[in-house]
């Protein structure tokens, strides 16, 4: 017999498997940026002086980034709308819409963000302002790599389940959706705390 | 799978929520050009913008309003232990013994003197 | 489904998505690594005897001149407690029990991710391969405790990158063993299997699980930055004004060595609570089923070890006592650790109890499992004293912290795991173990641990500090305490033969060992009643069991009325 509850939702919990399973992983994540967070936070405090976010950092170029994985987090939503409506069509371009504005905010972050600075000597063991900003959102650049990895495959070759196991596919985006506003979360909460706080 | 009235509703709600998202981050934006004098206060009204635009992401696109118990009972338990790693730690770093000159470090680098 | 008659080799026992062959591969893999760690020890406890002496039959090995060196010492010592912990114990009694017996305990035909199931042993593989390259890198082994604790270990130049990059690998198959569990338990539990009706066993890996899932985040959090302080030279952990060699350090400065201790031990005191739930586990399966009467307090046990789990996440800083912090957050975490002592006492009463008045078989398996319960008492009652913040400042870093945990771990844990060995070994390979070579083995094992470890209080007592490569030699303060240090190494030479009884008796058994039936213990749990031996690949069972009662029906009135002891759970009875 197979593994149950991978579709139908078990009667007494009401979930399919994979969503607690991913409900689960984002709990374990909420713990690694809460410590990331955490420690940031008390390096802040506990240092004699620490920049402003906007006199040192692009708040323009954050700001758009913020608002594009906003964006991509819509995107990824209309995508499982779509294909819960079984319009495949419009499911390829809401997934690769998502997957395009994931590249684009990584692209704007390397090329606008990374490189620049690097180009002027600014490198993480300049101080712990640099430090922190480099290894929290390239910590959060990582994820959305993974993220962007995942949707492709479910954009590509993960899509042969949709003509085997609709349903289980749809919980598929579900899930995978669910990761992506996570990081999106973050980055909610990163944006302001890094790039717009004043200093001291 | 899902009739297509009741998910063109849900869509509907979608783009709401993301016009909200997009009007408060335009907010989070403005307030942090505005002179608040003390730092705390300026976290604070960070934080609660950036609660706000959490919790709409949480609640609304992640569905998090209308889920099951026991991923509330879950995730519960994730935040209360996420705010004992936070503010024991903080509160031993701050019951440190030691002068406390320029801040918290000079304390805990006592050993170094 | 795919067709699981015609799997090639390399797809049913190499890269299986069955929980069960993914149990043995862990089960292998963390005894190896178990008996690695035990040589490292091996040559630490002969070098403490002996500083300053060349090793024999390996001297060659360790230096030119053949003796230990005292670099090479700190490398053995990190290592021993990184492999013993990281990649032996908890493998051993999360990956290898909780991934083999769970599921059938629950009725279940697989783990509720068979692939994430695989995928979460080869990344540990990955990871241990990688721990264990650090011997042959140039730069050495991380040298710098376990604990890894900032300024030393950002600074050094031993192989502390790659203890790093490896524990990123360990605690992601951690994060992906642990929610594969708790999923499993929650989903996929048999028609009837109520939560209170779950084996004490299945209890202790779910709450396991919890700790792992939530507190490895830090640590990892940790590595990275520690990682960025070794090799982009940022400063997270650095003060400022740092002295390293009689010169400042020339980093940005800022960081604090305290930030790597909360966090470290904010995930190590959960995880020494890792190391001994699941062994609870085992061992209440074992008393019960072997004492023929069900576990006394079943409930009260329960609720002690969700309180526990919860509890050791906010006793951490215990280990941080001589840091320089002030009585008001000492005063906090001395009250919620002799809090947490509560729990421990409730469970470890509990199973004495359970003993009382029952028929009690001294199989090999109930041994080890009642040889636990004095030496898991020696090992918590000894950590009374270090959890009170004043007396914790003769004691902390001395032999007596080294005693109070190997106690718990070794005559604790381990005693816990090798009794679930022979205790699962026919339901796993349908063969039943030599019970005259186990029974060599427990008594050797019993006599020799306390050997070892027993004296190590007298010496944490006079003063002797942990971590030292000659053992006390050089301190006057020790000069009494340091005449056992002959004897303990004698003791883990002794312990080490003994364990050749054990490893002899598992190969034997396994091609030459009588015959099992499915129930070779008479026991009531699903794995026994419902289950072939060894349970059927990818399915466990003919069909899904329905449960009908709890999970210790021995000598129950139901029973005894129909003339036998026990009534497994999975059977109805027809009420007259």
């Amino acid at each position: 017999m197979e593994v149950p509850y991978t579709v139908k939702p078990r009667l007494d919990t009401g979930l399919y498997n994979s969503k607690l399973g991913i409900w689960l992983f984002l709990a374990s994540e909420v713990m690694l940026f809460g410590a990331l967070f955490s420690s940031y936070i008390l390096l802040r405090a506990a240092a004699p002086s620490w920049y402003a976010g906007p006199d040192v950092l692009n708040v323009p170029i954050g700001t758009l980034n913020t608002l594009i994985l906003i964006i991509s987090s819509v995107t990824i939503l209309l995508s499982w709308t779509s294909i819960r409506l079984n319009d495949l069509k419009k499911y390829k371009l809401y997934m690769g819409a998502t997957i395009f504005l994931g590249a684009l905010f990584l692209f704007i972050k390397v090329y606008f963000e990374y490189l620049p600075k690097i180009d002027h000597g600014h490198i993480p063991s300049e101080n712990n302002f640099y430090a922190t900003y480099y290894t929290i959102t390239g910590l959060h650049a990582i994820h959305i790599i993974g993220g962007l990895i995942v949707n492709l495959y479910f954009l590509g070759p993960g899509l042969k389940m949709y003509n085997k196991e609709p349903e289980r596919f749809c919980n598929r985006i579900e899930t995978a959706g669910l990761y992506w506003h996570f990081v999106d979360i973050v980055w909610i909460f990163l944006f302001p705390t890094i790039y717009l706080l004043p200093g001291s | 799978m899902s009739n297509s009235k009741n998910i063109k509703e849900e869509i509907n709600q979608y783009i709401k929520i993301f016009i909200a998202l997009g009007v408060l981050t335009v907010i989070t934006v403005g307030i942090a050009y505005i002179e608040v004098g003390k730092m705390w206060i300026a976290v604070l009204l960070a934080m609660i913008v950036a609660t706000m635009k959490g919790t709409l992401v949480a609640g609304f696109f992640m569905h998090l309003f209308h889920e099951k118990k026991i991923i509330y009972l879950f995730l519960g338990i994730t935040l209360v232990l996420l705010c004992a790693l936070f503010f024991i730690t903080f509160g031993s770093v701050y019951n440190q013994v030691g002068e406390i000159e320029q801040g918290v470090i000079e304390s805990t680098s006592s050993y170094i003197h | 489904m795919s067709d699981h008659h015609n799997e090639p080799f390399w797809r049913k026992y190499i890269f299986s998505v069955d929980h069960k062959i993914i149990g043995i591969q862990y089960g292998i893999t963390s005894l190896l690594f178990l008996l690695f760690g035990f040589t490292l020890m091996l040559v630490m406890r002969w070098n403490i005897a002996n500083p300053g002496q060349a090793v024999p039959f390996i001297g060659g090995l360790l230096s030119e001149e053949g003796m230990l060196t005292p670099d090479r010492y700190n490398s053995f010592g990190a290592m021993h407690g990184t492999i013993m912990v990281f990649l032996g114990v908890v493998p051993l009694a999360v990956g290898a029990f909780g991934n083999y017996v769970v599921p059938i305990q629950v009725g279940a035909p697989d783990m509720a991710f068979p692939k994430l199931n695989m995928a979460s042993y080869w990344v540990y593989f990955v990871g241990g391969v990688i721990m264990l390259s650090s011997f042959f890198m140039p730069q050495g082994t991380a040298s710098s405790g376990w604990t890894m604790y900032a300024p030393l270990a950002s600074i050094a130049n031993t192989g502390e990158t790659i203890w790093l990059i490896s524990m990123l690998f360990l605690i992601t198959s951690s994060l992906l063993g642990s929610a594969n569990i708790i999923v499993t338990v929650v989903q996929l539990r048999a028609p009837g299997l109520t939560w209170m009706r779950l084996p004490f066993f299945v209890w202790t890996q779910f709450i396991t699980s919890f700790l792992l899932l939530l507190a490895f985040p830090p640590l990892q959090a940790a590595a990275i930055f520690q990682f960025m302080d070794r090799v982009f030279g940022t400063s997270f952990f650095l003060p400022s004004g740092l002295y390293v060699g009689g010169e400042v350090l020339n980093v940005a400065g800022g960081g604090t060595p305290l930030l790597w201790q909360h966090l470290f031990w904010f995930l190590a005191h959960p995880e020494v609570y890792v190391l001994i739930l699941p062994a609870l586990g085992i061992v209440a399966e074992i008393l019960a089923n072997n004492s023929r009467k069900p576990l006394w307090g079943y409930r009260s046990m329960v609720y002690s070890g969700i309180f526990l789990g919860f509890m050791s996440f906010v006793v951490w800083a215990h280990h941080m006592f001589l840091t320089g912090m002030g009585t008001t957050m000492a005063a906090f975490f001395q009250t919620t650790t002799m809090i947490i002592s509560i729990p421990s006492v409730i469970i470890l009463s509990s199973l004495f109890i359970s003993l009382w008045g029952g028929s009690i078989r001294f199989n090999t398996p109930m041994l080890f499992a009642l040889g636990f319960l004095p030496m898991f008492g020696i090992g918590g009652l000894t950590g009374l004293p270090l959890g009170l913040a004043s007396a914790d400042i003769h004691l902390h870093d001395t032999y007596y912290v080294i005693g109070h945990f190997h106690y718990v771990v070794a005559p604790g844990t381990i005693f816990a795991l090798i009794a679930g060995i022979y205790y699962w070994f026919p339901k796993v390979t349908g063969r039943k173990t030599n019970e005259l070579l186990g029974k060599i083995h427990f008594y050797g094992s019993l006599v020799f641990m306390n050997g070892i470890f027993f004296p190590m209080f007298f010496q944490g007592l006079a003063g002797v500090s942990r971590r030292l490569y000659d053992g006390g030699e050089t301190y006057l303060h020790a000069q009494g305490a340091i005449q056992y240090n002959d004897f303990m190494a004698f003791s883990s030479q002794m312990l080490f033969l003994f364990q050749l009884f054990f490893i002899y008796n598992l190969i034997y058994s396994l091609f030459k060992g009588e015959k099992s039936s499915s129930n070779p213990w008479d026991a009531t749990t699903l794995e026994w009643g419902a289950a072939p031996s060894p349970p059927l690949p990818h399915l466990n069972f003919k069909e899904i069991p329905n449960v009908y009662r709890s999970a210790y029906d021995y000598s129950s009135p139901d029973a005894l009325n129909k003339g036998v002891d026990f009534i497994p759970q999975n059977k109805k009875i027809e009420k007259a």
